[in-house]
């Protein structure tokens, strides 16, 4: 049964910052960007308890609806940039290969046109695509209040399932990646799921190797959140071999059985992900 | 899907069984139009009066919805979607209710330039936008050049995906229109044929965009 939504309250701020005023108040307000998880849950029935209040950031386009290059080089996403936008725009296409190609296996072009990178991350997902793209690349986030800011590291965003460091009074004002350091044919993206368009995923990947001692291996669908495999990545850095790295991954990630796969298949997938990786990117 | 639909039979003008319902019991309090995800409004059911603040309201609302080239006044609750709102108020119902989650593409259409799923966007908030449905593509009796390829070239079985996946070639051939096979399957990878009539859909497209490219 459809969810009633005139059981819940929804905010429609004009700004960023009556959204931040309204945020500072102390009521908890669940945001909605593209509102790809939202419709999902009211059209299910599942928007949750009745009288939560939601916020919708519809208005904010004007302000925070941009991909842009910066005077230092960093490539900035605002919160309510869509993959699109992300996927089709030409800086994120020459430095961001990963980032492309997780969004462009982000649901298909009718989710792309809606949901935003920002909203994937808040979401908290375990299984977002793009998410492992964007920690490799070392991604930061920032995160506004009424009254300041703060930016935080997207690999220590999230404190587990679907729990991350953001306070009730904040948002995700927009996503920095950092100057491109890795070369084209260092980087590897890969989505395992039961079809190529409209499936999430059973294990997904983003790893790259920069040649100087930074490798960077992020995963999703293994763990309650994605993750960073960094045991593995010094590993790999120093040069371990397939059957080493591998079995230092084990300690890292915790698969489990659930209705897209089971944990003995992702292990399998995450090994032979791993092999391949290694196979591709110089050590 | 069959709770959440509203595809019953309903006739073209009249009372139906779900119009009745709607009609029993919730009072709509005249507001301005305005989207749960656009305008300057709180939703709430019962909601204790406000001092002050925004607006509170229950019931059916009334949106204005520019469709295909045309402004449509109707009432709707704030939780429907713009494909119910297509489909139940406007007669509309070449955009097919399927999955009501954004997965199978049968309900796309085009809004402010972008295809979108119109199960995904709430009617209150397609306000002010200009939305193309699979109603709007040809003009008079004469078909637009995509739907005449589908014909010719035998792209569907069963035809409950197709107003979908025509939409989804209007929206491809509009921003690249010579696409290549890769292209053309990554702008339509959002729209499933159970039939699985997708070759024939392909050498559809390439007789609209006059051969295929790459």
């Amino acid at each position: 049964m459809r969810t009633n939504l005139a059981d819940y309250e929804c905010l429609t701020p004009g700004s960023v910052r009556e959204a931040l005023e309204q945020r500072a108040t102390g009521r908890k307000l669940i945001p909605i960007a593209g509102g790809t998880d939202v419709m999902v849950w009211m059209n299910d029935g599942h928007l949750g308890k009745v009288g939560k209040v939601y916020q919708s950031l519809h208005a904010l386009a004007g302000e925070w609806r941009y991909v842009k290059t910066d005077t230092e080089g960093n490539l900035r996403i605002g919160a309510l940039a869509t993959y699109s936008d992300v996927r089709h725009h030409e800086d994120v296409k020459k430095n961001y290969p990963m980032l492309v190609h997780s969004a462009q296996v982000t649901g298909a072009i009718q989710i792309q046109n809606r949901g935003t990178l920002a909203g994937n991350i808040a979401n908290g997902s375990p299984a977002a695509d793009t998410v492992p793209a964007l920690m490799v690349y070392d991604a930061k986030l920032r995160l506004v209040n009424a009254s300041g800011e703060r930016v935080v590291e997207l690999s220590e965003f999230f404190t587990g399932y679907r729990a991350n460091v953001l306070k009730e009074e904040e948002l995700i004002s927009e996503i920095i990646l950092p100057k491109p350091r890795f070369a084209a044919d260092q980087q590897y993206y890969r989505k395992v799921g039961t079809r190529e368009a409209q499936a999430i995923s059973k294990v997904v990947f983003a790893g790259a190797n920069d040649g100087k001692g930074n490798v960077r291996m992020a995963w999703g669908s293994v763990a309650p959140i994605t993750l960073r495999s960094k045991k593995t990545e010094d590993a790999v850095a120093a040069g371990a071999a397939a059957d080493d790295a591998w079995a230092i991954l084990q300690t890292e990630i915790t698969p489990i059985d659930d209705i897209r796969s089971t944990r003995d298949y992702r292990l399998k997938v995450s090994q032979r992900i791993l092999a391949d990786f290694l196979g591709k990117v110089h050590q | 899907m069959s709770d959440s639909s509203d595809d019953g039979a309903r006739p073209k003008s009249g009372v139906s069984r779900r119009g009745f319902l709607k009609g029993v019991g919730l009072g709509s309090v005249a507001i301005p139009a305005a989207g749960l995800l656009g305008g300057s409004v709180v939703l709430a059911e019962e909601a204790p009066p406000k001092p002050s603040g925004p607006k509170v309201f229950t019931g059916e609302i009334p949106i204005k919805l520019r469709i295909n080239g045309k402004d449509h006044d109707l009432k709707v609750e704030p939780r429907t979607t713009l494909l119910n709102a297509l489909r139940d108020r406007l007669d509309l119902t070449g955009s097919k209710l399927v999955c009501d989650r954004g997965t199978c593409g049968a309900c796309s259409v085009i809004m402010d330039g972008l295809l979108v799923t119109s199960c995904m966007v709430l009617a209150i908030d397609a306000q002010g936008k200009e939305i193309t449905t699979i109603e709007g593509l040809a003009s008079g009796d004469k078909l637009d050049p995509i739907q005449a390829a589908f014909i010719e070239f035998d792209a569907l079985q069963c035809g409950f995906c197709t107003p979908g996946l025509i939409m989804a070639t209007k929206s491809l051939l509009k921003t690249n229109p010579h696409p290549t096979r890769e292209e053309m399957q990554d702008a339509l990878s959002g729209n499933i044929c159970r039939c699985g009539t997708y070759d024939h859909i392909f050498a559809a497209i390439e007789k609209v965009a006059g051969g295929a490219r790459g």
